[in-house]
């Protein structure tokens, strides 16, 4: 019920922003768009902890700026690997463990690794994903686990101790 | 104050110009499918990020800055979407990486993914 809600809301957020109109048509058609896309969301059943994962709100407040930050400093590296000498890229393939306990985390841990750049998840089984790395320090840098600790940080699950990530 | 604006927003697209070619470049100049995806990346995170908040300077505090980071986010959701499904792609049509050792090409072959199965 709660995730019902917080999916209205979004939803006006969502419209408010996109019109930034007031007349009363156009605010009524917004009322009845975001009632039949919260009616069609509970009769699919997608309305629920993955769909609509509102307890991540507050942990996310801090997972995402140091995401953002991991995103600026890869960037930098495989910019920099990418404009020198081919010395500097080592592709390589590895498996890391993603020690969250359900799908929604590992799918959040995943998709950081491919968003960050320099790492492309490429396959994910058993609590491990296979990570395709554009060179060695973008490598090292998921082999320390630090990313995976953060993601169950933010995922409420028990943190795994830095450093024991590695197959 | 519009001038300071006008150097932070030009600044911003600039190095966003800049990202989108290091990365253009990166996918021209790389052989390996599996290495170019990561020059790719550089355009979808930085490039396109970078271009964004320079736009956000010129927009200043209005509706069009909510709708740039709206985009941005859903760029940020999307585009790790499109690259896992490259990979994937390449993998089930047997496209293997270029990496030094044979148990590396073993890892990625192992998850190859075949029509009929649904994992």
């Amino acid at each position: 019920m709660v995730q019902v809600l917080a999916l209205a809301t979004a939803l006006a957020g969502f419209w408010v922003l996109l019109s930034g109109y007031w007349l009363t048509l156009i605010v009524a058609l917004g009322v009845a768009s975001i009632v039949l896309c919260v009616f069609i969301a509970w009769r699919m059943d997608v309305i629920d902890h993955e769909g609509h994962p509102i307890h991540l709100t507050i942990p996310g407040l801090t997972y995402f700026p140091w995401l953002l930050k991991e995103i600026v400093l890869s960037n930098l590296t495989v910019a920099k690997a990418i404009l020198g000498d081919k010395n500097a890229r080592h592709p390589q393939v590895l498996r890391v463990k993603a020690s969250q306990s359900d799908a929604l985390g590992q799918t959040v841990y995943a998709n950081s690794i491919t968003l960050t750049p320099g790492t492309v998840s490429i396959s994910v089984d058993d609590g491990y994903i296979t990570v395709h790395a554009f060179m060695d320090e973008t490598a090292e840098g998921l082999r320390s686990g630090e990313m995976d600790a953060k993601v169950c940080k933010l995922m409420g699950d028990a943190t795994p101790l830095v450093g024991d990530a590695k197959t | 104050m519009d001038m300071i604006l006008d150097i932070a927003s030009w600044a911003f697209i600039s190095g966003g110009i800049i990202f989108c070619l290091i990365g253009g470049y990166g996918l021209i100049k790389l052989k390996d499918f599996y290495a170019r995806l990561h020059a790719a990346s550089l355009i979808d995170t930085f490039g396109v990020g970078l271009i964004f908040i320079g736009l956000m300077f010129q927009a200043g505090f209005t509706l069009v800055t909510a709708k740039l980071i709206l985009i941005l986010v859903f760029i940020f959701f999307t585009s790790p979407t499109a690259t896992h499904a490259l990979a994937r792609a390449a993998i089930n049509h047997d496209v293997l990486p270029d990496v030094d050792t044979e148990e590396e090409r073993d890892l990625v072959r192992q998850t190859k993914t075949t029509k009929s199965s649904t994992s």
